[in-house]
Order: C-alpha cells, then structure tokens, then sequence
C-alpha cells in the first residue's frame, strides 16, 4: 500500500515537475542568445554605472571604504537573477493560453507541480548565469574558498526561487506579455532600485529608508553583500535576519503560484 | 446498454452577461466519430473546454469516461487526450522530448514510455525525425505530433479543438485517414468541434450549435435527407420580390440568405425550368443540388454559416 502511495506521488508530482524543469533547461541551452541578454547587459549596467559613479560621487555612506564598483556587485548578481526570472516566466503567458501549458493543464499534474517545475527551471538558469558573473569577482577582489562558494549557492538559490517564484506569480495572473512588461518597469525594477543594490539604505530619506526596509530584496541583497564579503561573523545577527526574510519570501510567493494554477 | 463516453445534461454556460451555452444535452457513444459543427462564437469551443476540465460550466453537468468534470477532473483527465487549436509543442523541444515530456505528465517513463514513443512515432510516420526540433517540421506534420501527444497516454476519448485549423486540402485529407484509422485500430472515441462542413461529413454523428444552442443532433445523412428533395438557389437583383411571387405562384415557402432565394423541392429538377420561364429577365441564376450540410445548417437556422467574428476567438 505504501510502496502504491509512493509510485502515484512519483507519477504526479515529480515526474511532471522533472519534465518541466528539463524543458526549462533544453530551451535555455538551444537559445543561447538569452544568455548574453541577461548577463551582457547587467555586466555593462555594473561597469559603466560602477565606474560612473564611483568616480562622480565619494559617498561617506558606503561603510568599509569599499569602491562603488564593489559596492554594486552585489546588486549586480541580484538583478542577473530578476532578468532571468523575468525571461523565464513571461513566457507563462503565451505558453498558457496558446501553448505547451495548454496540454500540462489537461493532464493529471497537480498546481504544485506546475509551479514547482516551472520555478525550479528558471531558478536553476539564474543561479548558473549568477555563478558565471561571479567569475568577475576576483577582479575586484573578492576570493572564495569551496565552503563559501557552497554557501553562496545556497543563498543565491534562495534568492532565485523567490524571484521566479515572484514572476510566475504575476505572470500567472497576466493576460497578455505587455501587461507583464509594465509590471515589470512599475514593480519589478523599482524593487530592484530600492533594494540597496545601487545606494544604501542608511543614507536614503526617511520615506525611502521605510520603503527599502519593507522590500524583501534588501533582505537578499544584504545576505549576499553578506557573504561575499565576509561580515557574516561580525554581524551575525542581521544575516540571519535577511536569510530567513528570503527564505520567508520564497515560501510565500510559491505557496502564492500553487494557489493561481488551479483556479483559472 | 453500455455507458456513454459523454454524458452531457443541460449545461448552460455565461460569460459575464453573454450566453455561450443554453441548456445543451447529448451522448456520445463509445467508438463514434462525434463533431460539434457550428460558427465561430456558437458555442463549440466552450463546450470544447468544458468536456476537457479547463472550465466549469455555469449550470449542468457533464460526464466524461464515467466521471464528472466538475468533481473529478483528475480522473477524466486521465482518461482523455486533448489536441488544442493553437499548437500545445514545444518548438524548441525535439519530436522525441516533446512526446517524452508529455508522458512525463501522465507519469509515464523509462522502458514503457520509449515503447510507446517508438510506437507513436512509427505510427505517426515519424520515425526517421524523431530528432528533429519540431519548429523544423511542416504545418500538416506538426499536427500529428500533436495527436500522437493526445494518444500517448492511451485515452479512452480524444477531444480535439478545430484539429485541421492552419492545415492546407492536402494536409486535411491526410489527417482525417489518420484519424479514422485511429479510431479503426484503437477502438477510440474521437469528439471533435469544426466550422469546416465538408470535415464534419467524416464523423458518424454531429451536433450544430448555433448562438449557443444545439439546433440539431443526428448523423450527417439523417440530417441532409430531412431537409427533402433537392436544393434550389436562385440569385437574384430583387430576391425578396421573387419570394413573394414564388409563394404567391407555387405556394412555396423560400429562404433569402444575401442575394439568395433557397427552397427545398423534391425532384427539384423540373421545377427549374418552370421557375425560369415564370420569371423571365428577373433572375441571374439558378442550380439545383443535393442538400449539403451548409443547407441543413440554413434549414435549421435560417441563417448562412458565417462565423460572427470573423477575427475573434469563441470565447
């Protein structure tokens, strides 16, 4: 009895959620030009505004003495990982209402599956395309030994569920790719700009200081500032804040994206 | 007797305030070739959706494989394959992923899902491009990847949604061998919708909803032969003029569809020329034939087959 339990678990969640993933996966790697869009263009945002304003303006506000252009690199990784997230998940709506997602959504595969699958797939592209940027790091300075990459994976992953998972969860709810477009340049990006990725927080006015500190990828971008340059010791307190902000923020726009699938 | 494959009682379905469906019935026996026939915007795509879980019908129920569709989707969805309008392949994806994918979905894998893949793609013609992504593949031969994706779980019914929309003459005759040898060989129920009249001939019975209503329900002979006797079109500058004297003079009862008068007649063939010499210089043309489903459509509705929104979809 337990043994059938299990074979109808496999049959229904993951052996869909796998196929899913994999489709993901395939697509990415025989659409190679989407790589150079979601690195290219992050890569030049950090360089040319790294080095723009890290020369324009000698902020006391960046702690540590660090330049601008490690300042930025963080928020560099996290908007490599939006831009993904975004890529992958606005074909939902195509794929859903004229598309491969019209034959997932007659077949007998659960909401969390389809989520699950979907997001997985996106998640493992952002990670992977956050990892290549990562090669940059040693130009600025940065070194990693094989724990500390591990644990970046880790966060970063965290990271990405919750940003794909965001972008599912919209895209779900959208009727048309314009419609998802706006969100993104109305919603997606400011979150970005508000997440201590280009200034830090406590220079910001009061009402924007308020804004960033609710916005869950402050919490991301800090863990992985965090990480990438060794203050988690001396400020243990605040990453195990952020982690758990963006393990939280995970877990809900994912419980979010199982919640939409099944209700159009 | 054997249960139906689809069981249909009074649904009724609304969009908002606009009536897709009023109050529709039907069976579909196991084995038939069923179609809905009608315009676009008259419902068919609704009830489409409906019999394949993707909507819950605003009233009534529907039974498909034994289940309700609106308490046990997961079961109908077991047991029926959906072949959708607008392509449900991955173009990126191969021949072979795509058809492995889609067994993924329905929990099959390994050793069986290969046996059935293989088979699906011999069946289908397809074996030497398994490999090929599908974007590489013809319109015609991209449909059947699609049905060898509906008949990949082994379903007891295929539900297919205008299946040879986007196909050239050719292709369409292709399809529908294929098709009728499926049904042959699998011992399948196949319920399709079409707007296409001569596709609709192929199946064993139809129903033609018009505006949402089922306004007839037999096999397309039944049907042509209750329209009686022969089809006489007669076009005309002033067809409503000529009606009025046709029933004045023969006591018949004619149709104006556009600029056309259209009555049914037995032995229709010598009225014509009775018909012409009555009036003289006030008619263009007239042809006699043998009533086709566009005339028991007319028959029917009194109105031509026309879709309503030529561009919109049937939502």
């Amino acid at each position: 009895m337990r043994n059938q339990n299990l074979m109808s678990f496999l049959a229904e969640l993951v052996y869909p959620t796998y196929a899913l993933w994999m489709r993901e996966i395939i697509r990415f790697v025989r659409q190679r030009s989407r790589m150079i869009g979601v690195i290219g263009s992050p890569v030049l945002f950090w360089f040319f505004i790294g080095s723009g304003l890290g020369s324009s303006f000698r902020s006391n506000a960046i702690a540590g003495g660090t330049n601008y252009l490690e300042y930025f690199f963080p928020g560099t990784v996290l908007l490599i990982m939006l831009f993904t997230a975004i890529f992958s998940t606005i074909s939902i709506i195509e794929d859903r209402n004229a598309g491969f997602l019209q034959s997932v959504l007659v077949a007998p595969v659960t909401g969390s599956s389809i989520a699950l699958g979907k997001i997985l797939g996106g998640t493992t592209l952002a990670v992977l395309q956050a990892l290549i940027f990562l090669f940059l790091a040693p130009f600025i300075g940065i070194t990693f030994d094989v724990a500390h990459l591990v644990a970046l994976v880790l966060l970063l992953f965290m990271v990405a569920f919750g940003l794909t998972g965001l972008g599912f969860l919209i895209a779900w709810r959208m009727e048309s790719a314009q419609g998802f477009h706006a969100i993104v340049n109305l919603f997606l990006i400011p979150l970005w700009l508000l997440s201590g990725s280009l200034f830090p927080i406590d220079g910001a006015p009061g009402w924007l200081r308020l804004l960033m500190n609710i916005n869950p990828l402050t919490y991301a971008v800090d863990a992985t500032r965090g990480l990438l340059y060794r203050q988690v010791s001396s400020h243990v307190g605040e990453f195990t804040l952020s982690v758990l902000v963006v393990f939280a923020f995970g877990a809900a726009v994912f419980t979010g994206s199982i919640l939409s699938v099944r209700k159009k | 007797m054997e249960n139906p494959v689809i069981s249909v009682n009074a649904i009724s379905h609304y969009y908002g305030d606009r009536r897709a469906l009023n109050d529709v019935s039907f069976d579909v026996k196991r084995g038939e070739a069923f179609c809905f026939l009608g315009p676009n915007g008259g419902g068919k795509t609704t009830m489409f959706k409906i019999l394949s879980t993707l909507l819950v019908p605003s009233s009534g129920t529907a039974r498909v494989c034994g289940f309700d569709v609106v308490r046990d989707p997961a079961k109908v969805r077991r047991r029926i394959g959906v072949v959708f309008q607008s392509p449900s392949l991955d173009l990126k994806l191969t021949v072979k992923e795509n058809l492995r994918c889609h067994g993924l979905m329905y929990g099959l894998r390994g050793s069986e899902a290969m046996r059935k893949i293989d088979e699906a793609l011999s069946n289908l013609g397809l074996d030497d491009r398994r490999n090929e992504p599908v974007e590489r593949l013809s319109g015609g031969l991209q449909r059947r990847v699609e049905i060898g994706k509906g008949l990949l779980s082994s379903p007891d019914l295929l539900i297919l949604d205008e299946p040879s929309t986007g196909l050239d003459p050719g292709a369409r005759i292709d399809l529908w061998d294929y098709l009728l040898r499926l049904r042959k060989e699998l011992t399948l129920t196949i319920a399709m919708t079409s707007h296409i009249l001569s596709e609709a001939e192929h199946c064993d019975r139809l129903a033609i909803l018009d505006k949402g209503s089922l306004v007839a329900l037999d096999t397309p002979l039944r049907l042509k032969r209750e329209v009686g006797g022969e089809v006489i079109s007669i076009v005309a500058k002033k067809p409503e003029e000529i009606k009025l004297l046709i029933k004045k003079r023969f006591k018949l009862d004619a149709t104006v569809v556009e600029n056309t008068l259209r009555f049914e007649k037995r032995n229709g063939h010598q009225f014509v020329p009775k018909i012409i010499e009555a009036f003289p210089g006030k008619i263009d043309a007239v042809s006699v034939g043998q009533p086709t489903l566009e005339d028991v459509f007319i028959h029917r509705t009194g109105h031509r087959m026309r879709d309503e929104h030529p561009n919109g979809s049937d939502e």
